[in-house]
């Protein structure tokens, strides 16, 4: 019963945390992919509590996705091609975000094109809608102008698709940036020159897995993308890099699947996270997130998430016990 | 829909490699349909990483029953799971058998592990049931669905090495039957792909309706990964369906059998 701050209010940490234009109550953000339209996990979730929801990558029109097999589990992860199966911007429109409104929680749109033009129709299909909090680019889809390699890869169509986007829009743009690259800071760096309001990473590494008996790919697409746990050190990587390189909000991803991974995230210059395959691992990972954070700043006297951002300590570990 | 901590009541071997486990969860239990499934957190931990999809292949009480055939790490790591120990689980999930009006006759055809969610129906809708209808490799490899309800009930079946009942497909036994004026007939099944594409070609040319629960990887089990695309028929006018949310049952005429 003796504490010095007996008499004093609990500390409640404030959790909220900016994205450029955009506010959100904590920094936990379920990833596009991995959530549906938030709707499938309602069940389980209060998606009101959440900082945000990314919705299934949206293209102009309905795509019905790659031949199966889609997925297959690896070591500490997980290999996808679904091949950007959605809806397309007219069903999203009718069918899901009316849905979506009654939720406070800010709903972001992955959008990606085929070509640089297609990201500006979507965008500006997405113009003035109502219920839509911010757009998330999807920079690593096949760009057909450039014989199928990634939009993502180069920081010149980055930067265009980026420009075309903000050009249609009247909503915050994030860019969420491939991991396949040789330098990611180049394209980081691009990127934010073209206006970009904040930044997300990493999307999935390309890989691949094959069946010896058959000799077969274990995936009908051959190469898909990698994500889950097995990712996170290379993940918190490009994230620490990034945020030393960009002023603009970072959004950190890849492989978290409790709030000590969403820590370090943040520990290295990340302002909010996002969480993908541990959806589907454990369908209330994102709560859990939230309140395991809220716990650590409680239990270390941090009164504002801002207070773990960026702040890693590079210097070597000493012992002053 | 729930996700729940779950009590092994029991885990049992039942062939060479079928396994029955015993669940408690009256919510599950209660809520669960013939031809639903879960998703199973086989252990905590990052490997195995994803839940594993199962039929329930039955209900007593406040348990439900999952019968598995052990083929992979995760399967087999369910193997060394004891009862009293806790298992998360997720569901019950996905569509149900759709049954008919009573006047129509059920036909339960399953092949191999694919008897499992058919037990169920069986267990579900007693009256006009007719003979369960099941083949095996050889009869090591028989389950009794008396040995997963321990309720008695009649089943014919085929093996492929002839050790047991006929010698040849289940399918053969279903042809038999379907030749014999069936009357009124409704067909269920579940089994291997080729035994599924043979059911579905026999039954569809005779309009005789015909449910056909279907197997696939997933990861979430809820409809948002869309890893669980099976090719549909050119007549439903889409080119995948989920297995997930509008599966794993599917009506035959759904499906896309030449391309699955």
């Amino acid at each position: 019963m003796i504490g010095k701050d007996f008499d004093m209010p609990l500390p409640v940490p404030d959790l909220t945390t900016q994205i450029g234009p955009l506010s959100l109550q904590n920094p936990v953000i379920a990833a596009s992919g991995t959530f549906g339209y938030g709707l499938e996990f309602e069940p389980l979730v209060d998606l009101n509590h959440l900082g945000a929801v990314v919705v299934k990558g949206l293209s102009l029109k309905p795509m019905a996705g790659n031949p199966p097999p889609r997925i297959v589990e690896t070591p500490g992860g997980m290999l996808n091609a679904i091949g950007l199966a959605n809806i397309g911007l007219e069903a999203f429109l009718k069918d899901r975000l009316p849905k979506l409104r009654k939720f406070t929680t800010p709903i972001i749109v992955n959008i990606y094109g085929h070509h640089t033009e297609e990201y500006g129709e979507l965008a500006d299909g997405l113009k003035g809608v109502e219920g839509v909090a911010a757009l998330e680019i999807n920079i690593s889809c096949p760009n057909v102008e450039c014989g199928g390699m990634a939009f993502g890869i180069d920081p010149v169509t980055s930067a265009r698709v980026t420009e075309t986007v903000l050009k249609n829009t009247d909503k915050p743009v994030i860019v969420k940036l491939s991991p396949n690259v040789t330098d990611i800071k180049t394209v980081a760096k691009a990127v934010e020159a073209a206006g970009a309001h904040a930044l997300s990473l990493i999307n999935t590494l390309t890989g691949m897995a094959i069946d010896v008996e058959s000799r077969k790919p274990k995936l009908a697409n051959l190469v898909g993308g990698l994500s889950g746990p097995a990712i996170k050190p290379i993940a918190l990587y490009m994230v620490y890099q990034v945020a030393r390189t960009v002023k603009i909000p970072v959004i950190g991803m890849g492989g978290i699947m409790d709030y000590t991974d969403a820590l370090e995230f943040l520990m290295v210059g990340a302002r909010a996270v996002e969480i993908g395959t541990a959806n589907f691992v454990n369908p209330r990972v994102t709560l859990e997130v939230i309140e395991g954070i809220r716990n650590y700043c409680e239990e270390n006297g941090i009164r504002k998430i801002g207070e773990i951002v960026g702040s890693l300590r590079t210097e070597p570990a000493t012992s002053n016990q | 829909m729930f996700e729940l901590l779950t009590e092994i009541v029991s885990n049992q071997r039942v062939t060479d490699d079928t396994w029955l486990m015993g669940l408690r969860s009256a919510e599950i239990a209660q809520a669960a349909k013939p031809g639903q499934f879960v998703m199973i957190r086989v252990r905590s931990g990052l490997d195995p990483l994803l839940r594993r999809p199962f039929s329930i292949c039955g209900v007593r009480d406040d348990l439900f029953l999952v019968l598995y055939r052990v083929i992979g790490k995760g399967t087999n790591l369910m193997t060394e799971l004891r009862a009293g120990e806790g298992i998360r689980v997720l569901g019950p999930l996905g569509k149900s058998f759709v049954v008919p009006d009573k006047r129509t006759s059920r036909l339960l055809v399953g092949g191999g592990i694919g008897i499992a969610p058919l037990v169920f129906l069986g267990q579900f809708h007693r009256e006009k049931q007719i003979p369960f209808m099941m083949g095996f490799r050889s009869a090591k490899d028989i389950i009794s669905p008396q040995r997963i309800t321990g309720e008695d009930a009649g089943f014919l079946v085929a093996t492929d090495d002839g050790t047991k009942g006929h010698r040849g497909l289940v399918t053969d036994l279903l042809e038999e039957r379907l030749r014999e004026n069936p009357g009124e007939v409704a067909v269920y099944a579940c089994g291997p792909k080729p035994m599924l594409r043979k059911v579905a070609q026999m039954t569809m040319p005779l309009r005789i309706p015909c449910q056909i629960s279907l197997e696939s990887h997933m990861a979430c089990g809820l409809g948002a990964c869309q890893g669980c695309a099976v090719k549909a028929s050119a007549a439903s006018g889409r080119s995948y369906v989920y297995v997930c949310k509008e599966g794993p049952v599917f009506e035959a005429e759904a499906i896309d059998w030449e391309g699955l």
